[in-house]
């Protein structure tokens, strides 16, 4: 019970530019961050565009663009994230359940990219157990994405990353311009896979999404990591969060903060 | 993707310009210097031995008839840049006026061009040009005709894109409103929009009739057989290339893949500078 | 592209083909119509091309003639019968070969096809694998040679390569014949497959390296965009290896437009057959072509524009229907 699953400490991230001539200049993405998340926990990572929240998922998956250049150590259950080991974990133990649904192929049926990398002798049955999880209609299988709805899309990308074996999460704003019904299915998609057992690295920057489902919220800002918060401190006027940028962070929202998951809050 | 990625300032677009440039620049100064400079002599039968291979005196060796090969191909990649320039600057034209039409004179006559580029497309280039060569009746005006009418097809597309793209602008709307005939509105206002996308259709259009005069004058339309055109040059060189004399029918073809290759690389550059978005040098 | 269409209309596939088919003939009309009137003010005279310089007639005699070929008529009348005489499948007399255009062509379209269908299943699988090698190795050396190599061929004057073959491979090293469709002063009938295959290969060649360079360059572009998409980001995060990224995604987003480009080819691969026909002495359709043009035999010239006009436009109402029907997203507009 509660050993880390994935331990992140002294992260860096920049980015080799060209600067004319042939001199380079690296500019940060993400500086000196650790983190921490334990099996069965939600930790939300709540950031503006640019806090280097998206880039913090993309070291872990080492899916960085080519002239990224990452220092720092990440660990996944006590050993270090080499790229031969995420080769044997990604899509098994560590699955990513991505932003947009622009990451589904557009040209494969919708059934075929839930079952990559499923066993092949059980795949077929698997993916139906999936579709039916998620309240996908068995003929939807075979369905392109162009021929579903943006809701249904969302619940393709989650069966995609609910694995039997999956110990790590990590889902990345798995929320915006979803009305409050569906940011609720999608919150509870996620602390199902967390009761299963698994770690959930939520990356949002909806803060009244994080509030609710994580156990902790780790606020970013500039590519550093600002403060880890229990969840549950961000209640009334914030006077249980202790670092300053989280209290003004909360009391930034507008009046209408307690409509739980409802409120798009953009910086 | 919001991160930065690794792309190169604009600079090196320029940089890459400024070399292509002084490439092609330098290689049309020495064809017009050497067709200035080289000894016509050396063109006329008999002034040296005969199907003599490379060496000291004849770079590239000589002809059946004891012509020396260096001067004839100097003289055939200017000729080839002559026609050139005059195809592709008609060609261009064509495409300007057809474009520029399509765009503002109503969807008639823009589904009728859009009708001719298919129509032009669909014949294979190199037969529309040896239709239009024969039509011509042979000779250079064959020639040229032949090469410049077909070449226009994708730049007008190019123009006519554009000219929609501009021609509700309020700048426009207003002279119209003003009464200004289409023609003056497509000369004041339109012209001086797509000069430089003309400009860049031009020099990437150039490699493509150079390659295609080659190829009109290999299967003899155009000049007369003894005229020094790089086609001419390797239809003469391919009758000797079975006694060994392999030089005669190599060199003029390098010469002119040299000069193909440095205006293509020019025309990319350009278009690189010039419209960053749709190049991907 | 994907124009969309309310719902109860004809069938998507069906509707698409019968405007392309009905575009295709208008086309056709056209060429037809503009390769009559260009000829028709060449100053060659075809009678003159017909008998030969050499031949007097008497002016009573080329009249006899002019009537005969309805030279009198007018210009209108004179393309309605000709169009006439075509959709019956008379393509006239070539004057060079005295024999039925179609014969003519006919003996000769079967050699030129065979070479151009080869060029093209070449050049198209070799084109796409290289392009498609380059892309998933892009700035490494893989990419540089393929690179290199499409830009350099895109510059090559393709007879030239055609000449620089015959110097390499038949003159220095002997392995294949200077030009023909078989040995010389051997008749047709008794050329064997082996001889035939052995004067082919370099014309083949030739067509295909030309070829390669097209579909290379191009697919390397769309693989590149393909690698760069979030689906392929997406599955690097699930860990699908190179192999399954090319299996399960690269390959289906990116054949599409190689195969339809590779249809709408068709135009420069005939214009190359030509030429490449005319290096090798091959005896197909392309060589005919120069020859009725330089020889001023008109039935033939416009026989053959013809079918070339109809030989193009095939291949892109093939490519229409080919990415219709494999772009499930113009398929299943239903």
């Amino acid at each position: 019970m509660n050993t880390p699953i994935l331990t992140v400490s002294e992260l860096g991230v920049g980015f080799v530019q060209y600067a004319g001539g042939l001199r380079t200049r690296t500019v940060p993405g993400i500086t000196g961050l650790d983190l921490e998340v334990r099996e069965g926990e939600i930790l939300a990572v709540l950031g503006a565009s640019g806090s280097g929240k998206t880039l913090l998922a993309q070291a872990i998956l080492g899916i960085l663009p080519h002239n990224a250049h990452v220092t720092g150590e990440i660990r996944y259950r006590g050993e270090r994230l080499t790229a031969a080991r995420r080769r044997r974990t990604l899509g098994r133990e560590i699955s990513y359940i991505p932003q947009s649904v622009t990451n589904l192929d557009p040209l494969m049926p919708v059934g075929g990219q839930v079952r990559i990398g499923l066993d092949p002798k059980t795949a077929e049955q698997e993916q139906r157990r999936l579709f039916a999880r998620y309240g996908l209609a068995d003929e939807a299988a075979r369905l392109y994405p162009f021929e579903l709805s943006g809701g249904m899309l969302r619940r393709v990308l989650f069966a995609t990353g609910v694995r039997d074996t999956v110990r790590l999460v990590i889902a990345d704003e798995p929320t915006p311009g979803l009305h409050a019904e569906a940011v609720a299915e999608v919150l509870r998609h996620l602390r199902e896979l967390a009761a299963d057992g698994a770690a959930v690295l939520l990356i949002t920057h909806d803060i009244l999404s994080a509030v609710t489902v994580a156990e902790r919220v780790a606020v970013m800002n500039g590519g550093r990591l600002v403060t880890v918060e229990s969840a549950s401190a961000f209640t009334g006027e914030g006077d249980g969060l202790g670092h300053p940028f989280a209290r003004e962070l909360w009391r930034a929202l507008p009046q209408n903060r307690f409509s739980a998951g409802g409120v798009e809050w953009r910086w | 993707m919001k991160t930065p990625t690794g792309h190169r300032p604009r600079l090196r677009g320029r940089r890459d310009l400024v070399a292509s440039l002084s490439v092609v620049v330098l290689l049309v100064a020495c064809v017009l210097a050497g067709r200035l400079l080289l000894d016509d002599a050396a063109l006329r039968p008999n002034s040296a031995p005969r199907l003599l291979p490379p060496g000291l005196e004849h770079p590239l060796g000589t002809d059946h008839l004891g012509r020396d090969l260096f001067t004839r191909v100097v003289k055939g990649l200017a000729l080839s840049l002559g026609i050139g320039v005059l195809t592709a600057a008609i060609s261009t034209v064509i495409s300007a006026v057809l474009g520029i039409c399509a765009a503002l004179l109503g969807r008639r006559v823009d589904a009728f061009v859009s009708w001719l580029i298919d129509l032009s497309i669909g014949i294979p280039h190199l037969i529309f040009m040896i239709l239009l060569a024969f039509t011509v009746g042979g000779g250079i005006p064959g020639l040229v005709a032949g090469i410049a009418f077909t070449h226009w097809m994708s730049l007008a597309l190019l123009v006519r894109a554009d000219v929609k793209q501009i021609r509700d602008a309020e700048f426009i709307l207003v002279s119209r409103g003003l009464g200004r005939s289409p023609l003056f509105i497509a000369r004041r206002h339109v012209l001086p929009l797509v000069l430089p996308q003309l400009l860049v259709g031009f020099v990437l259009m150039f490699p493509h009739v150079i390659l295609h005069e080659a190829a009109l004058t290999f299967l003899g339309f155009g000049f007369p057989p003894q005229t020094p055109a790089i086609g001419i040059l390797l239809s003469e060189g391919m009758a000797h290339i079975s006694s060994g004399m392999w030089w005669l029918a190599v060199f003029p073809g390098l010469a002119l893949l040299l000069l193909v290759l440095g205006f293509a690389r020019l025309g990319d550059r350009v278009r690189a500078v010039l419209d960053p978005a749709t190049s991907n040098g | 592209m994907n124009a969309r269409r309310p719902a109860g209309a004809v069938p998507v596939m069906p509707r698409l083909i019968l405007l392309r088919v009905l575009r295709l003939a208008s086309l056709l009309a056209g060429v037809s119509v503009l390769a009559f009137v260009l000829v028709r003010n060449s100053p060659i005279d075809p009678i003159q091309a017909y008998i030969g310089a050499d031949v007097d007639l008497t002016d009573e005699q080329l009249a006899k003639l002019r009537e005969r070929w309805g030279l009198d008529r007018s210009p209108v009348e004179q393309y309605l019968a000709w169009a006439g005489t075509l959709l019956r499948g008379d393509f006239g007399t070539s004057t060079l070969y005295k024999a039925p255009v179609t014969d003519v062509m006919g003996a000769r379209f079967g050699a030129s096809l065979a070479l151009m269908a080869v060029a093209w299943t070449l050049s198209g699988v070799l084109g796409y694998l290289l392009g498609a090698v380059a892309a998933m190795h892009r700035g490494r050396l893989a990419d540089r040679v393929v690179s290199w190599y499409s830009y350099t061929l895109s510059a090559t004057p393709a007879f030239w390569l055609g000449i620089v073959f015959l110097v390499v491979f038949s003159v220095w090293l002997g392995w294949f014949p200077v030009g023909l469709a078989g040995p010389q002063g051997v008749p047709a009938a008794d050329v064997t497959f082996a001889q035939r295959l052995h004067h082919f290969v370099l014309p083949a060649i030739t067509l295909s390296a030309v070829g390669v360079a097209n579909i290379a360059m191009h697919t390397r572009e769309k693989m590149t965009d393909v690698l760069n998409s979030d689906y392929v980001a997406f599955a690097r995060a699930r860990g699908e290896t190179g192999a399954q990224i090319f299996k399960n995604h690269g390959f289906r987003n990116s054949v599409v437009p190689a195969v339809t480009l590779q249809f709408a080819y068709f135009a420069e691969l005939f214009g190359g057959s030509v030429l490449a026909e005319t290096v090798f002495s091959y005896p197909g359709l392309g060589s005919t072509l120069t020859e009725a043009a330089l020889g001023g035999d008109v039935p033939l010239l416009l026989g053959i524009v013809l079918v070339s006009a109809v030989f193009v436009f095939t291949g892109n109402l093939i490519a229409d229907v080919v990415n219709a029907a494999i772009d499930p997203r113009i398929r299943r507009r239903a």
